[in-house]
């Protein structure tokens, strides 16, 4: 029998560089990649099935459990998937705010990926500057939402709330110092001999793969495909904003981190716009009675409004039977949700395209013939969450 | 060509695979029958005045009730002409649809997703195993006759030390 010139070994599920329970099964001829296998399903909860169960309304916390670094994206996408469905009006103060907190969310998805892929590669210190700042946004979101990581603060119709006194300005405050932070950043890494030998030419993929591998996000645009579905289908009035979509040239992992940086800048020109833009005017849509919930003032004083409330908590609302598609661009790609209605006031179906999911399925692709130690640097560039994965 | 003048070439093009288009909030959906599915798909990606290069997502839907009991939704997303297509198509258990996996890589991962959850069997799949559920998982969890709690819901988890 000839004997085997390959050895076969896990990475994962407990790998602190996968970044969660991903398990690689990797074929190595040498120390280079001969085949590789992507594990995933450890974090399996059966979200979608558990959204059957539930009333329209009661499905949005389980959203926040999906990418776990982005909560408000997840749930700006199912309630833009829901109201698409109910086909009703959204305020365009409520539109601002979301935009406003989906990019706060992008910059904090962000830092984080930088802080850890950077980490992965050796480079330690980066991660105390970038949770930092994350930590700063975390308490931004904090004091509106209430809860750091999972907000559930986008509803469907609207917002839960106003945003409270005090938070424009920590907003503002914030963005004036963001761009010298990136700068620090950058002082860090993008000059970085060891960085850019790290990164520069690794796990490179082409537009035209990307594109068959359905991959989206700041993977596919550092190969320099330009979609970005804030400008391809512009989503809660993202239109009247005004900012540029960084693209890579090489498609590689050094591209990917250069694409993830300016795409921070960018998020912080859409926020100062949106703060200097911001209308006056209500949270939740005022024409929809059976879907947004009645003010909390009304419901102790008034007995219509009580009956309303309890009405939209215990029974939720019917939508019309139908299907529909949205999606937004969060930070890892296109987070979409494909619903159909029976027309009952639980889901007949709720499937999720997450972004992660669809992008992990071109690691073996990228990480063919490359270098164990690259392979590291291949998975951070993705910028994977499991909770999204599995789902 | 924008999605509502793509539907309407496909109808032309294989007017007896077309079983119908509608149109639900501004987004079209073509009806397929499953026989032809594979040579709709093969002309979407690869006809100029189409090129719908990126399978967005791929979805199955359970409807106990009829006689196709399970939808296969395809969306599609052309990068030339910025517009998305949603391709539907019916089977029933038992009956197998051809995989896309041809066309598009991206369907891979989505085809053993709905494959494992509804139990539908795509042909010439290149690598047909579970992918989110355990490789002896038994039953179909996203059919509606699962019952949410599974049938094993309030006993241990079987440990098999044996391989």
């Amino acid at each position: 029998m000839a004997e085997s010139r390959t050895m076969t070994i896990n990475m994962g599920p407990q790998h602190p560089a996968t970044h969660g329970v991903l398990r690689v099964l990797l074929e190595l001829d040498g120390e280079n990649v001969a085949k590789s296998e992507p594990h995933i399903g450890y974090l399996h909860r059966g979200i979608e099935k558990l959204f059957e169960s539930m009333t329209w309304r009661q499905g949005l916390p389980l959203t926040d459990r999906l990418d776990y670094t982005s909560g408000v994206s997840n749930n700006l996408a199912y309630c833009l998937a829901v109201e698409k469905l109910l086909d009703i009006e959204i305020p365009r103060r409520a539109q601002y705010l979301r935009v406003m907190m989906a990019e706060l969310q992008r910059i904090a998805a962000h830092l984080l990926w930088l802080g850890t892929h950077a980490l992965d590669l050796g480079a330690m210190t980066v991660l105390f500057y970038t949770f930092r700042e994350r930590e700063t946004i975390l308490e931004i979101l904090e004091l509106a939402t209430g809860a750091r990581i999972t907000p559930s603060f986008v509803r469907i119709g609207g917002l839960a709330d106003d945003i409270p006194d005090g938070f424009l300005p920590r907003v503002s405050e914030f963005i004036k110092d963001l761009p010298s932070r990136i700068d620090d950043y950058e002082t860090l890494l993008t000059k970085n001999p060891i960085w850019k030998r790290r990164t520069q030419n690794v796990a490179a993929m082409s537009a035209k793969d990307c594109i068959n591998y359905g991959v989206t996000g700041p993977v596919l645009r550092a190969s320099g495909v330009n979609y970005d579905v804030r400008k391809a289908y512009p989503y809660s009035s993202y239109q009247d904003f005004d900012f540029e979509i960084p693209l890579g040239k090489n498609g590689d992992v050094y591209d990917r981190y250069l694409v993830r940086l300016i795409e921070m800048r960018q998020s912080g020109r859409i926020i100062e716009q949106a703060l200097e833009k911001l209308p006056t005017g209500p949270v939740s849509a005022v024409d929809a009675p059976r879907i947004v919930p009645p003010d909390k003032k009304d419901v102790q004083t008034d007995i219509a409004s009580l009956i309303r409330h309890f009405k939209i908590m215990q029974e939720g609302f019917e939508p019309p039977v139908g299907e529909v598609y949205a999606s937004i661009e969060s930070s890892k790609g296109e987070l979409g949700f494909y619903l159909v209605s029976d027309g009952s006031s639980n889901p007949c179906r709720v499937r999720i395209r997450p972004p992660s999911f669809i992008n992990l399925g071109a690691l073996p692709a990228m990480i063919d013939g490359v270098l164990v130690a690259d392979v590291v640097a291949a998975i951070g560039s993705i910028d994977i969450v499991l909770g999204e994965i599995d789902r | 060509m924008d999605s509502r003048s793509a539907g309407n070439l496909l109808k032309e093009k294989f007017p007896e695979a077309v079983a119908g288009i509608e149109e639900f909030r501004g987004e079209i959906t073509v009806t397929v029958e499953a026989q032809k599915l594979f040579a709709v798909m093969t002309f979407l990606k690869q006809s100029d005045d189409l090129s719908y290069d990126m399978l967005i997502d791929l979805a199955g839907v359970d409807f106990p009730a009829q006689k196709l009991r399970f939808t296969i939704s395809y969306l599609l997303h052309s990068m030339k002409f910025n517009n998305r297509l949603r391709i539907k198509t019916m089977t029933a258990p038992g009956v197998d649809v051809d995989s896309v996996c041809a066309l598009w890589r991206a369907a891979d991962w989505m085809e053993r997703e709905t494959a494992e959850m509804f139990g539908i069997t795509f042909k010439n799949h290149p690598n047909p195993k579970h992918i989110l559920l355990v490789d002896d998982f038994v039953g179909y969890p996203l059919r509606k006759d699962y019952d949410v709690k599974g049938p094993n819901f309030d006993r241990p988890f079987q440990v098999s030390l044996e391989e």
